[in-house]
Order: C-alpha cells, then structure tokens, then sequence
C-alpha cells in the first residue's frame, strides 16, 4: 500500500516560497518521475514526502492518513539519497541491517531479509565489506538495499544515478524499473535527467519553480504538452519553436515542431537553411540548420546515412499533423 | 627536485635545523641519564661519584612514589574523562544554530587561552576559597557548611581546574568534526527509523572516535606533565594527596637540590609515559588508521 497525496502543499523557507500551494496525487504501485530544471524544487518535495522538512501549509495524506506531522519514520517510506548516505563504519551486511535492528527486527528475520535483498542486488559477494570499499555502482545498490528489506509503503529517489558514469546509469535504470516490477510498489523519483524520466515513468511530474506544469504519462507529455515550458523541456533534442508569421498562418503564436517530424530535403521545402553542425549518432543524424528569414535554428533528425555537410544549402518540412500550437501565454491551444 | 645534485642540497639545507632538533632532544636526556647515576647534590660540594642505580632505588622505595603514580593516573584519566565526555556534550551544543553562535563560541575557547597558574589562582582565591570562594558563597546560601575543597578533595579539585581548561580544546576539536558529518547521513537513518539517542550512538559517535582518539593523544601527552596548577593550589598536599609524578620530581630534586635524584625521578616519568602511551596505541591507535 502506498498511496500518497499532497494537498495544497506549501513550502518557505523564511520569506521564499519555493512551493506554492500544490496538489498531487500519487496513486499505490505507480512509478512517478519528479523532473524539471536545477532549483525547482524537486528535492524539496521530496524531502517533505519524506518528513524531512515540514511543510509550511497544507496536508501530506500516506494511504488516506494524515502524515503531515508524522516523523520520518513513521511514514514507512524509504529514501535513497544522491550521496547513497551509507554509513561508513559499517559494513554492507550492518548498514543493510540497520533498519531492521531500529525497528527490532529479530536475528533470523534480519538474516533471511539480508540474504534475500543482497541476492536480488548481487551484493552476495561484498556483504563484509564496508561501503569506501565499493564502486559507486555497488554502493548505490546498497543504498536501494538498505531501503527495500524495510518493506516500505513507499520509495523515494533522489537523483540516484547522477553519480555514476552512462554506461552504469542504463544498467541501473534498468535494474530500478526492474525492482519495481518485482515489488510493485510505489515509488517516487527525482531527477533532472528527461532520458531517466521518459524511460522509466508509470507518469511524470513536470515541475518549474515549485509549480506543478504538467502531470501525465510520458507520452502524453511528449504527444499533447500543455505549454512551452514542458514541449520544450520533454523531447531530445528539443522541440523547435518558431514565431510570427508562420505561427500566425496556424492562428497561433507560437508553434513548435519535433526535430523527428521536420523533413529535410536538398531541393525543396517550405524553410531554407544552411546546415551547421551536423551530429552523428550511427542510426540518426541531428543536424542543426540555421534557418533563413529569422527563424533562427533548427534541429532536424535525419536517417544516419543521410549524407549532408556543412554549408549544405537545405529546405526544412514540417509534418502538419505533428505541429503543436501554443498562444501568447505559451498555453497549448 | 629529483635530480641528485638537488637533493643533496636540500639535505645540506635541512641540516642545520634537524641537527638542532636533534640535539635539542638528545643532550638533555643525555644529560639526565648521566645525572641519574651520580651522586650530585647542589648541597654536598664534594666529587660526583657513580653510585649506579641508588637514586632509582632511592626514588622509587620512596613512600611518595606510589602515592605519586597513582595520582598522575587518577588525574590523567579524571581529566580525559571529563574532557572528552563533556567535550561531546559541549560539541553537540555548539553544533545547533543559535543566536549569537560566534561570540558564545569565542568565550568557550577563552578557557584554554589563561595560563595554567593563572587560571589555578583564579579558582583557588575566587572559586574554591572555603571563606571568600564563590562555593562557599553559594554552601552559606544553601545553608551547608562550606567545603575546603583544596584540603578537603585536593585531588579532585585539581582535576577540575585542568578540565576546565581542558575542556575548550576538546569541545573545539569535536565540534569541527560534527560539523564534517554528512547531514545526509543522520536523516537517512532517521528515515530508517532510529531515534535521536540511537542516531547519536550509532552514528555520531562512530565518526567521532578519530577526533576522541586525537583529543585523548594530545591531553595525555600534557596531563602527564601537570605541574603549575598542583604548584599554585596545593603545593601537593595535603601530605602527599595532591603530589604527582612532576611535582615529586620538583619536591625532590629542587628542593632538596638532589640533580641526581631529580633526574632519576625524570627518567622514570619518560618510561612511565612511554608506557601510557604504548597503552593509549594499542588501545585507541587503530581508530587513527585510515
Ligand atoms: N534549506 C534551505 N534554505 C533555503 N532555501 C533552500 C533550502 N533548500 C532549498 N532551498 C531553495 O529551494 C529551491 C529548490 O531547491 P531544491 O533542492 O528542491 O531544488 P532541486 O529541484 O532539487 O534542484 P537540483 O536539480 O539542482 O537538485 C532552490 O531555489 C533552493 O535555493
Ligand atoms: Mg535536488
């Protein structure tokens, strides 16, 4: 169970709101993404979730309970933190253990929960070792460790993967989409990462300084953006926007097109460019065309085998069917 | 800076004061172990003969000495005791934000800053004074008879004086490695529902055993040598009640003008603290490893 809804939520910290009043629902078994820009309050929100900020107004609800004024503990969340926040003098086995000898869990209990998280995580191996003995990837599996024998209602992650290198950064993506099919438990993940947010999301909670832009499932978000801010901030590379007339020809002011439904051509279209640089990703192509007649430039996704250069002279074709319009408040219309 | 040439030069340059350093060491205990075989008395200007082990003999049957081991123990350990427990608690004090946090942080120090006579005056005509003293100010208020601390618990007393000035240096130290604990660290484990006394021993105290370990080195090293406080407050005694291994040496060899047997006595405190701290190492050293 797991079911956790925000209502009316405000957070200051002395006279700064970082979190006007916001509404959220968050329904038992969902995995949701908190994503938005450095400084959005992402982490605050999650820190009040977690009770470890109060909240300056409103309610936090955990399976139709007050929680608002409940300790951390008491929520039967678990949190793991971007610093892991293991604890250093222990070992893996003790620090994974540490939640249960709180909650007075007995030996063989502790035990039998060890050896089955250390199993699921392949942590077998490194159980006696302590955690400055441990690659980032080992001990970012021990943090999700030490969270899951707590059995909690709920998971919290605060960027857990913006330590570690790419390669590792698929891998445990997959391993937490992995471990949330297993428990279907609900979890919460903060990250600034769209790629992380799109991939592994039941829905995503698009935030801009504390204000919640959009809630919806990721390709919702990547089909029907509600505003600018989250066309512009869902899609890689980003959408491309263009105004004045063009967008007035749509009855909009400002339209936005996906660089995968611009065509590109070397003799006729309805923008004409010059290709800048071109990047090359073996199976697509990003080329980046400044445009003629102030329109700035254009990211366009071409097939990889698409033969352009530089200063190429190219005409650039929106799909109408793929055009999102927005009006002067930057409001889908 | 590899090169042959060079470090031959930096040898060269280095020289002087690693010669100085060394014989600034090396003479006066040198010096002291010669003397502690001699029969050398500022009082009997005749020859100094070699009367081998007599002073140690001398030194150590004295019905002082044991008296005096005992108490440079009991005081040190008193001291490191008070100091390190004490500085936990003043540590996690100065740790909360508070108003006024620089200047409270500056009078806690201020302890340590008073010369060691000074501030054993202070307590003795100020505090500890059983018809003028602060104490006894406070025993009449209470209507008690006042306690002649100096007199009555001599020991005690002094090991009060020096952790009062002790204490500032430990609080200090401990307070900055509070302040070097990983934030993240307490809210996880107050997320993995330990509760503050729990927080606290499973997790401020393992990172503070660095810090208690350095704090414990570095008091020893000074409570063992204890001297002006004693000097000034109770000059050893009662009897021998108050008399350490230091301030034996002093009564012995001074004042009796006795180089011989002071120096004895000297070499004996440099074994006895060598003893302490190959205990103190094995003890408490490995928390210093990495
Ligand atoms: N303890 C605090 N006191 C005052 N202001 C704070 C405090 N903690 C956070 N803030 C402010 O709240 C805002 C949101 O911070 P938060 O840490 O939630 O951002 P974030 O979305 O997690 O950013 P990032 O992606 O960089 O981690 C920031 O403007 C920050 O300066
Ligand atoms: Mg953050």
């Amino acid at each position: 169970m797991g079911k956790i809804s925000l209502k009316q939520v405000v957070k200051k910290f002395g006279e700064v709101e970082v979190i006007p009043p916001l509404d959220l629902e968050i329904e038992d078994g969902e995995f949701v993404v908190f994503v938005g820009p450095s400084g959005c309050g992402k982490s605050t929100l999650l820190r009040l979730i977690a009770g470890l900020e109060d909240v300056s107004d409103g309610r936090i609800e955990i399976d139709g309970k007050d929680a608002t004024d409940l300790a951390p503990a008491e929520r039967r969340l678990a949190m793991v933190f971007q610093s892991y926040a293991l604890y250093p003098h222990m070992t893996v086995r003790k620090n994974i253990a540490f939640p249960l000898k709180m909650a007075g869990v007995d030996h063989a209990e502790q035990e039998r929960r060890i050896a089955s998280a250390a199993k699921a995580l392949n942590l077998t191996d490194y159980l006696d070792r302590r955690p400055g003995q441990l690659s980032g990837g080992q001990r970012q599996r021990v943090a999700i460790g030490r969270a899951i024998v707590r059995e909690p209602a709920a998971f919290l992650f605060d960027e857990p993967l913006s330590n570690l290198d790419a390669a590792l950064r698929v891998g445990m993506r997959l391993e937490i989409t992995e471990l949330h099919h297993r428990l279907a438990t609900t979890m919460i993940y903060v990250t600034h990462d769209q790629v992380e947010a799109m991939t592994m999301a039941d829905k995503i909670v698009v935030l801009r300084a504390g204000v919640v832009e959009q809630v919806g499932s990721p390709l919702e978000l990547y089909r029907t953006p509600q505003n600018l801010f989250v066309a512009g901030f869902i899609g890689s590379p980003k959408m491309n926007f263009v105004t004045g007339k063009d967008a007035a020809a749509h009855d909009a002011h400002t339209i936005g097109v996906r660089p995968e439904h611009v065509k590109l051509s070397k003799d006729t279209g309805h923008w004409a460019g010059t290709v800048g640089v071109s990047e090359h990703l073996g199976s697509d192509t990003f080329v980046h065309v400044e445009t003629e007649g102030g329109l700035g430039l254009m990211t366009v996704r071409v097939d990889g085998e698409m033969d352009v250069h530089h200063g190429d002279r190219v005409f650039l074709t929106p799909e109408e069917d793929k055009i999102h319009r927005f009006d002067e408040k930057g409001q889908r219309l | 800076m590899a090169t042959q040439h060079s470090r031959a030069a930096a040898r060269l340059m280095i020289s002087p004061a690693v010669i100085l350093l060394f014989l600034w060491m090396a003479v006066p205990l040198g010096m002291t172990i010669y003397f502690s075989f001699l029969n050398y008395n500022l009082l009997i200007p005749s020859a100094h003969n070699f009367i081998g082990l007599q002073n140690y003999d001398f030194f150590v049957t004295d019905p002082a000495f044991v008296t005096a081991l005992v108490n440079t123990l009991v005081l040190v350990l008193g001291v490191l005791v008070i100091t390190t427990v004490g500085g936990v608690l003043m540590a996690l004090l100065l740790d909360r934000p508070m108003w006024g946090q620089g200047i409270v942080r500056i009078l806690v120090i201020a302890p340590f800053f008073v010369m060691p006579t000074v501030s054993a005056l202070v307590w003795k005509n100020m505090f500890m004074n059983p018809v003028n003293g602060i104490f006894a100010w406070v025993f009449h208020l209470l209507g008690i008879q006042p306690f002649d601390f100096l007199a009555q618990a001599p020991l005690f007393s002094i090991i009060m004086i020096v952790s009062w000035e002790w204490l500032p240096f430990a609080a200090l130290i401990l307070l900055t490695a509070l302040q070097s604990l990983d934030s993240e660290q307490i809210e996880a484990a107050e997320m993995d529902g330990a509760s503050a006394f729990s927080r606290f021993i499973y997790i401020t105290v393992p990172h503070l055993t660095r810090s208690i370990t350095v704090v414990i080195l570095i008091q020893t090293i000074f409570l063992l040598s204890i001297f002006a406080e004693i000097y000034v407050t109770t000059n050893g005694g009662p009897g021998n009640a108050s008399t350490n291994i230091p301030f034996m040496i002093y009564s012995q060899s001074l004042l009796q003008f006795d180089v011989g047997g002071g120096s004895a006595g000297g070499i004996i405190a440099v074994i006895l603290a060598n003893i302490v701290a190959i205990f103190l190492m094995r003890m408490i050293g490995k928390n210093l490893e990495a």
